[in-house]
Parts: C-alpha cells; sequence; structure tokens
C-alpha cells in the first residue's frame, strides 16, 4: 500500500518536472521569437529610412523619387496590420527604382553615395535574412504549442499564438548581385 | 564582437569543416574582432592562440562508421567553463546535429546562438529517437545556415524551421595568384581527392580513362590526395597505368598550383556531397571544371553556366565531355572566365561580411549569451526557488 502510494508520488513529481522543463522551453521560444521580431523591427525599419534618405536627396530623378518616398514613407507609418503590405510595397518599389546597375552607379557617384547605396544593399540583404530567423522561430514555437501536453496544460499561458511575418523581401536585382 | 565559434571535429584532422572555421576565425581576427573557438584536440597538439581545447576525442561507432565525439561529463564541464570566460555576444557553432560539442553547447548556453548546418545526411535513426531532446536543443538556435540550398532544403524536411543560406568561403586570391608548375601542364585532367573513398568518384574516372586515352593518347591523369594507388590502377589495362601520375597529399600551396596548371578538372563525386568546396577552389584558380551532377554541384556551377556538368555515375558521359573539353581550348577559355567571375560570390569577403550580418542581426534585440545557469533563462533550481546567487 504504501509502495504504491510512494510510486504515485514518484511518478507525480516527474510529471510536473517534464511539464515544468517543457513550460521553459516555451518561455524561451516566446522570448527569441521577441528577440528576432525586434531584430526585424530594427532592420524594416532601417530600410525604409535608407529609402527614405535617398528619396529626399533629389538624387534620383522626380519620379523615382517620389514613387521611392511615398512607398517609403507609408512603410514607416503603417499599422501593425498593413505593416506587411506597406513592407511588401517598398520591396516594390525599390526594385523598381534599383532595376538597372546604371541606376545605382548614378546614385554611387554623387558625394555621400557610396555610403548611402551600401547602407541600402545591407539593408534590403538584411531584411529577408531577419524574417526567416523570426519566421523560424515562430514555427518552432507554434509546432510545441499544438502539442497534447502544452494544451491539456495550458502550458502557453495567457501568451497570444504568435505569428509569422509574411511579406515580399525580394531585394532589387542590381543590389543583389554578389559578382561585383 | 566578441564571437565564440564551436567546432564538433578534432582539430588535428584535416577536414572541410575544420578548414571553414579557421579560415572564418582568422578573418574575423583580421577584422579586429575577439574570436575564440572550441574544438577537440589532444592535449598535445600545438594550437593557434584562438584555439581552446575541449579535450581528446573519443572514436565511438555513430551512423555508420566511427567517429571521434566529444561528450559526457568532462565536455560538457569544459563548454560551461568556455561559456563563462568566454562572455561571447555570439556563439557561432558548426555541425550541431553531430552528437559532439555542438550539441552540449546548444544545451549549456543561452542567448544567441548562431548555426551552421554543413552536411545534408538524411535523418539517421539515433535521431529519430533523440528528436525530442534534439528539438528542445536546437529550439536555442537564433539563426541556422545551410552552405548550400540543398543542404537548407534537407534542414527543412529533417526538423522543419528554416535557414538563410551562405556558402562555404574560398580565398580566391590565394588560388587565382598561384604560380603553375609546368611539369603538370599539357593535356593533364586534375582530381584531388580520397583515392579510396568510393563516394569521390576516382572508380568512375577510372572506368572512363581508357576511352579517354583512346580519343587522346597524350592526356595524363595527375591524383593528388592519399589512399592505395595500385589499387586504385587495378581496373585499368596494364599499358595505360603510366599515363596515371600520383602526387599523394598536397599542400595548400601545391594545391593551388596544381589547380593553376591542370587543363581540365574533373569532380566524378557519387554522392553525400552538400556543398562542394572544391569546384570553387578550382574556378578560382581558373581551371576549366567538369563534375558530376550532383544537386550541390550543379548549384555551384550554376546549373552548369560556370562549369560542365555530366550524369552522376556514368562514365562514358565523362570520357565524351572530357574529350570535347580537351580538344577545344575556346571553350576551356570561355569556362575559366565564366568560372572566375562566378567564383567571387564564394570569396571570404563577401561571405564573411553575409555570416557577420547574421551575427549582428540576431545580437539586435539581445543581451549576451551565458552559461544557461547564470543567464537570465532560469534553470531548474531556480524555478523552484533553490538557484544560489
Amino acid at each position: 500500500m504504501t509502495a504504491t502510494l510512494i510510486w504515485i508520488f514518484v511518478a507525480l513529481v516527474a510529471i510536473g518536472l517534464y511539464l515544468s522543463w517543457t513550460a521553459g522551453r516555451l518561455d524561451r521560444l516566446h522570448t527569441r521569437i521577441d528577440a528576432a521580431r525586434a531584430a526585424l523591427d530594427a532592420q524594416l525599419l532601417r530600410r525604409a529610412s535608407v529609402a527614405q534618405e535617398l528619396a529626399t536627396s533629389g538624387v534620383l530623378d522626380p519620379a523615382a523619387s517620389i514613387v521611392l518616398y511615398e512607398a517609403a514613407h507609408a512603410a514607416r507609418q503603417a499599422e501593425e496590420e498593413q505593416r506587411e503590405v506597406a513592407e511588401s510595397e517598398l520591396s516594390q518599389a525599390l526594385r523598381a527604382v534599383f532595376a538597372e546597375h546604371a541606376q545605382v552607379e548614378v546614385v554611387r557617384e554623387v558625394p555621400g553615395g557610396e555610403a548611402a547605396t551600401h547602407e541600402l544593399t545591407e539593408a534590403v540583404r538584411r531584411v529577408p535574412m531577419a524574417r526567416r530567423f523570426h519566421n523560424d522561430a515562430v514555427g518552432a514555437a507554434r509546432r510545441l504549442r499544438e502539442h497534447r501536453k502544452v494544451r491539456w496544460f495550458r502550458l502557453a499561458g495567457h501568451a497570444p499564438v504568435p505569428s509569422s511575418f509574411e511579406m515580399d523581401d525580394e531585394p532589387p536585382a542590381a543590389l543583389a548581385d554578389r559578382t561585383g | 564582437m566578441r564571437i565564440g565559434i564551436v567546432c564538433p571535429y578534432s582539430w588535428d584532422v584535416p577536414g572541410g569543416v575544420q578548414f571553414h572555421i579557421r579560415d572564418l576565425a582568422e578573418y574575423f581576427i583580421r577584422l579586429g574582432h575577439e574570436v575564440s573557438v572550441l574544438a577537440p584536440a589532444d592535449d598535445d597538439t600545438p594550437l593557434p592562440p584562438y584555439v581552446v581545447s575541449a579535450g581528446r576525442a573519443v572514436p565511438v561507432p555513430y551512423n555508420g562508421s566511427v567517429a571521434r565525439l566529444n561528450f559526457g561529463f568532462l565536455s560538457a564541464a569544459r563548454v560551461r567553463r568556455w561559456l563563462h570566460d568566454g562572455h561571447f555576444d555570439v556563439v557561432h557553432i558548426h555541425e550541431p546535429t553531430s552528437p559532439s560539442l555542438g550539441l552540449l553547447t546548444c544545451w549549456a548556453a543561452s542567448g544567441p546562438i548562431v548555426a551552421t548546418f554543413h552536411t545534408s545526411n538524411p535523418r539517421s535513426k539515433a535521431m529519430i529517437a533523440a528528436y525530442a531532446i534534439l528539438q528542445a536543443a536546437l529550439e536555442k538556435i537564433s539563426a541556422r545556415i545551410a552552405v548550400s540550398e540543398y543542404a537548407r532544403r534537407t534542414l527543412v524536411e529533417h526538423l522543419g524551421g528554416d535557414a538563410v543560406v551562405i556558402p562555404n568561403g574560398v580565398d580566391v586570391d590565394f588560388f587565382a595568384k598561384a604560380e603553375p608548375n609546368p611539369d603538370w601542364q599539357g593535356d593533364t585532367i586534375g582530381f584531388i581527392g580520397r583515392i579510396d573513398e568510393p563516394r569521390k568518384g576516382l572508380p568512375v574516372l577510372m572506368r572512363a580513362l581508357p576511352r579517354i586515352l583512346a580519343a587522346r593518347p597524350q592526356t595524363r591523369l595527375l591524383v593528388a590526395g592519399r589512399g592505395d594507388e595500385e589499387e586504385a590502377v587495378e581496373s585499368l589495362p596494364a599499358e595505360l597505368r603510366s599515363r596515371v601520375e600520383f602526387l599523394g597529399m598536397v599542400s595548400d600551396e601545391d594545391k593551388a598550383r596544381f589547380l593553376r596548371s591542370v587543363d581540365l578538372y574533373v569532380a566524378p563525386n557519387t554522392g553525400g556531397e552538400s556543398f562542394g568546396i572544391i569546384l570553387v577552389e578550382a574556378m578560382s584558380a581558373g581551371a576549366p571544371v567538369l563534375a558530376s551532377d550532383l544537386d550541390a554541384f550543379a548549384q555551384v556551377l550554376d546549373q552548369g553556366a560556370a562549369g560542365e556538368l555530366f550524369p552522376n555515375e556514368d562514365s562514358d558521359a565523362l570520357a565524351d565531355a572530357a574529350v570535347r573539353l580537351l580538344g577545344d581550348p575556346e571553350r576551356r577559355a570561355e569556362l575559366r572566365e565564366r568560372g572566375s567571375a562566378h567564383v567571387r560570390r564564394f570569396d571570404w569577403s563577401t561571405v564573411g561580411a553575409d555570416i557577420l550580418s547574421v551575427y549582428e542581426t540576431v545580437t539586435d534585440g539581445t543581451t549576451a549569451v551565458a552559461a544557461a545557469e547564470d543567464g537570465r533563462a532560469p534553470g531548474l533550481r531556480a524555478r523552484f526557488g533553490l538557484a544560489r546567487d
């Protein structure tokens, strides 16, 4: 009788430890998502700022300047729900403006243009990176949250279900080219 | 930036991953970053100043062959101490799924972890059994890097999640500026790789050789790599054996000169390649490349634009392509030119900058790496209020 009770107690402790460990895992994943989201926000903001700077610098022709300014401004001001759309539109605008190598060369030649091109190249490369890391973390958390033990014991607590960030982040051809 | 790099394989045994880590560490040190590499090594092997030994790797049977791995209490303690002493901004683990230092570091660390997946082996039985444990450790990785699109695909299929593709790096100018050796020039075909490793494909090339020699009797095959030379030429008719020259293991300098000299570099590998660094080295040296059409090779050769491909294990196709290329100097010049331009994206200046971008992206929103117990993620003891401060 006592032996049975002891065994039940041991089993309960083991289950408790396991659940606590899983909760820790989930907590760590949520922290990782927060960090990845912050990094993604920073990269998106950096990209929009460089685009806006270029648009107002007078280096580009007036039509390209307006298109780029509009898109960059919209991306920076967008509400959370419209963010993905606005950022995708900025990607499209950047692709339209920097479709040709010639355009990149024009920007490079003006004073300070080299630095601006470098910043923009870095930004359009890092946005897809940051987004992939963010969505990777979100995927891992969602897979764990779908698990029975997490749902039955409500290990996720009140944390909202994380959602991935979906956007068009294809960089402009003239900036993505790595052979130069 | 303070960077900690974890190498899963013995530092004293030459290998692709070790060379990659050595070049990466030296590239970052040149840029002024602080780098520490944790690697298995015998206590008496001389190590570069930036390498910290994690103790001797133990040979154990794993995944169908004998692997030298680090595990157990002592190794775990060394990993923990290294993490604690290093105060790294980011830890970069290579090959995190091998049951060695990489996995131990995943367990012990908290904070920004970057991991590079080099091989694209199908999931092993052991990995399926240990899936839950592995997943818990891999979840800590903030950024995954795959060395090729092919490696990324296997990663996504077997482990879920996603990765960015950053190829392995090569010091392009080291190969481009090497001095050709006249002894190795003039109708020569080059092959570099372990002779006795069938997956490197030397047998395929040996089967193709009679046909190549029938069309172009002046051709010589130069083989650089260790292994049993007698056995390698066994399948060849006796009178043709003199057309094969074995150079044994070659130094880095000789390898560059070798690739600068040969008229055609052939990579007949039959499988098990996730990247193909040798093709990049050959293209850097300006050697026209003819390779089997493995996924990884096709990608490195830009789907055949930067080098020619032949159907895997088809020695007749290999022979025909080799004869055609050796007899067509214009096509070889064209391949040389395209290869040299294509290969710039694999130069350390590009690859290193991309890896640094990954570091900066993951460190943007977080604090430094810590050994898990003293980090902000509460350990088990902390969660039960038992942690000592």
